[in-house]
């Protein structure tokens, strides 16, 4: 627990080191900004809420939350610290699980920024504020998903830019699969069953009901036992390493 | 009573690459083991498996005791590792890094910050306390490895090649911190200077592709020269041809080498007995009027052992009994 928490503020003081993370968070409030107010016709809408902005996320993280992720693992072994990490006495899990949080701890303050968009439709309007709590929390959840993907994908090779892209393909792979289209396109030749799971697997429909403001505990369990399946893969992939 | 560091067998393949075959080692409290060997020994891969880092294909290692495949936790709390290169998180303060180690490492939050400030006294880090570890020298930062590794005062350091590149005022500094550590604990250190063997070495490996070839003590290696023992002499080099006849009688022709350099010549010549055949050279030298500038026991060449030893590993094993 306690070295958990040492890599924890390890990791989170090593993203907020270097400008990259400011950077990376002021892309992510432009982005938000933009596209909440102007794609996304915030005012012609004349609707008080944050729908569009949410329904942005799923897109903007399959960009963005790759590159939070890459360097979780890959660094350490470009640089050759992993054999530092495995060689204190201390679980693969334990720094599984602290990577993990670090990052989500920074996708969490990245998304904290956008508290002003929050703050300027209860300015505008009268919003339901439980609706707006709600799509946080479903976006956060959300960014963990995507989160213990791309870790899991960084503790598979030592170069970050091949962890970016391929982290981008799987997520995009995850928010796609829920997609009309692409199920249509499934849909002449798989069975039912076949295409039922291939878009419960999708992030867009669990996040869809959240964001409307209503917290399923099935969506809930779906990305908590996601993250837990890509977390358990990152340990196995690093164990398995050791014995290439 | 058990090793603390206890090898048997010990293997690794990478995929078609046998990097080590079937080494067993063992290094007790006290020693320090000299791994020496030539690029791509399997040196490295070899400290990986024992610090836990690489699973072996196959064999055992025993760490204080504990299977370290079996209870890696337990076996690496006794080890303090310095890997090849000293790899730190250069984006971190050599300050929050060693106190990053301390956390992993479960020092009581009370005593963190004295271990701290005693390994940055003990290593000579004042100066770079605060500094991040990749603006520092290469020298500091093979310091910062080591604070690292000897932090929770292990019984057992593994280090790879720790004075590798370094100065030889901060390589005097590094043998002597090692030295002075090394009652307590039980040390391997690899490294490709034959001298450090000698300097704080107790006992020498030598590994060739993967396997070991020589193991004993530094003046056990020494003996393997074929100049152990070795007149040497230095003479004046219009002197050089008498010299060389009057030594030729009591030794090996082929093995004589002969350096020039300047107006004197170095003659090295394995005496066929050492102590009746210098007696005759001596008398030899007085009635030719010859003083030599030099002369005496060489204690045989680590470079030249090393190189016979590791160049065609099987040969030279048949000539070396
Ligand atoms: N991860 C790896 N994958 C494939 N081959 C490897 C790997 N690590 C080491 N090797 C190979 O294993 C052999 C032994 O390498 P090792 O690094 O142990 O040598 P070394 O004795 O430490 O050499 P050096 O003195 O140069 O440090 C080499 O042939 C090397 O190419
Ligand atoms: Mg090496």
């Amino acid at each position: 627990m306690n070295q958990t928490i040492a890599v924890f503020k390890r990791e989170l003081e090593a993203y907020f080191i270097t400008p990259v993370a400011y950077v990376f968070i002021v892309i992510f409030l432009i982005l938000n900004g933009l596209c909440t107010f102007y794609l996304g016709d915030f005012y012609e809408r004349g609707q008080a809420d944050l729908e569009p902005f949410f329904e942005l996320h799923p897109w903007l993280y399959m960009l963005l939350i790759p590159a939070v992720s890459m360097r979780l693992w890959s660094e350490e072994r470009r640089s050759g610290t992993i054999e530092l990490l495995l060689t204190l006495p201390m679980s693969t899990t334990s720094a599984v699980i602290g990577k993990f949080l670090a990052a989500w701890a920074f996708c969490s303050v990245a998304l904290m920024g956008t508290i002003p968009i929050w703050l300027s439709v209860n300015y505008l309007g009268e919003p339901d504020n439980t609706v707006i709590a709600a799509g946080y929390i479903g976006s956060l959840l959300m960014a963990g998903g995507f989160l213990s993907v791309g870790a899991c994908i960084s503790a598979t090779t030592n170069n970050q830019v091949v962890a970016f892209t391929i982290s981008f393909v799987v997520c995009f792979a995850f928010n796609l699969s829920g997609f009309p289209v692409v199920l249509d396109l499934f849909s002449s030749w798989t069975p039912q069953a076949v295409l039922e799971v291939i878009s419960s697997f999708s992030f867009l429909s669990h996040f869809e009901s959240i964001k409307k403001g209503v917290i399923d505990i099935r969506d809930i369990i779906f990305f908590g036992s996601l993250m837990t399946f890509w977390l358990y893969l990152n340990v196995v992939v690093v164990e398995l390493k050791k014995g290439k | 009573m058990t090793s603390y560091i206890d090898v048997k067998n010990l293997s690794k393949n990478f995929e078609a690459i046998n990097a080590v075959k079937e080494i067993s080692l063992q290094v007790e409290q006290g020693e320090v083991l000299g791994f020496l060997g030539p690029n791509g020994a399997g040196k490295s891969t070899t400290m990986k498996m024992i610090t836990g880092y690489l699973t072996p294909s196959s064999g055992a290692i025993s760490i204080a005791g504990i299977n370290i495949l079996q209870d890696p936790i337990s076996a690496q709390r006794h080890i303090g590792y310095l890997p090849e290169g000293a790899p730190a998180y250069g984006e971190m303060t050599t300050y929050k890094y060693l106190d990053f180690i301390a956390s992993i490492r479960r020092i009581p939050r009370k005593d963190k910050k004295d271990r701290i400030n005693n390994i940055i006294d003990r290593i000579n880090l004042n100066s770079v306390a605060n500094r991040k570890i990749e603006d520092l020298s290469k020298g500091y930062k093979r310091r910062v490895g080591l604070a690292q590794a000897i932090i929770h005062d292990p019984n057992i350091l593994i280090m790879d090649e720790p004075t590798d590149g370094l100065d030889p005022n901060q390589k005097h500094e590094i043998r002597s911190l090692i030295r002075e550590m090394a009652p307590k604990k039980a040390i391997i250190i690899s490294t490709h200077i034959l001298e450090e063997v000698d300097a704080v070495c107790t006992s020498t490996a030598i590994i060739d592709m993967g396997q070991i070839i020589f193991t004993g003590t530094p003046r056990q290696l020494a003996a393997l020269s074929r100049y152990h023992d070795a007149l040497n002499i230095v003479v004046k080099i219009e002197d050089a041809e008498k010299t060389k006849k009057i030594i030729g009688e009591q030794s090996d022709d082929s093995k004589v080498e002969e350096i020039y350099s300047g107006n004197e010549i170095r003659i090295t010549a394995p005496l066929k007995n050492r102590k009746p055949c210098s007696d005759v050279i001596q008398a030899a030298l007085s009635r030719e009027k010859i003083v030599p500038r030099e002369y005496f026991f060489e204690k045989g060449r680590l470079d030249q052992v090393f190189r016979d030893l590791t160049s065609s590993a099987q040969d030279s094993i048949k000539e070396t009994p």
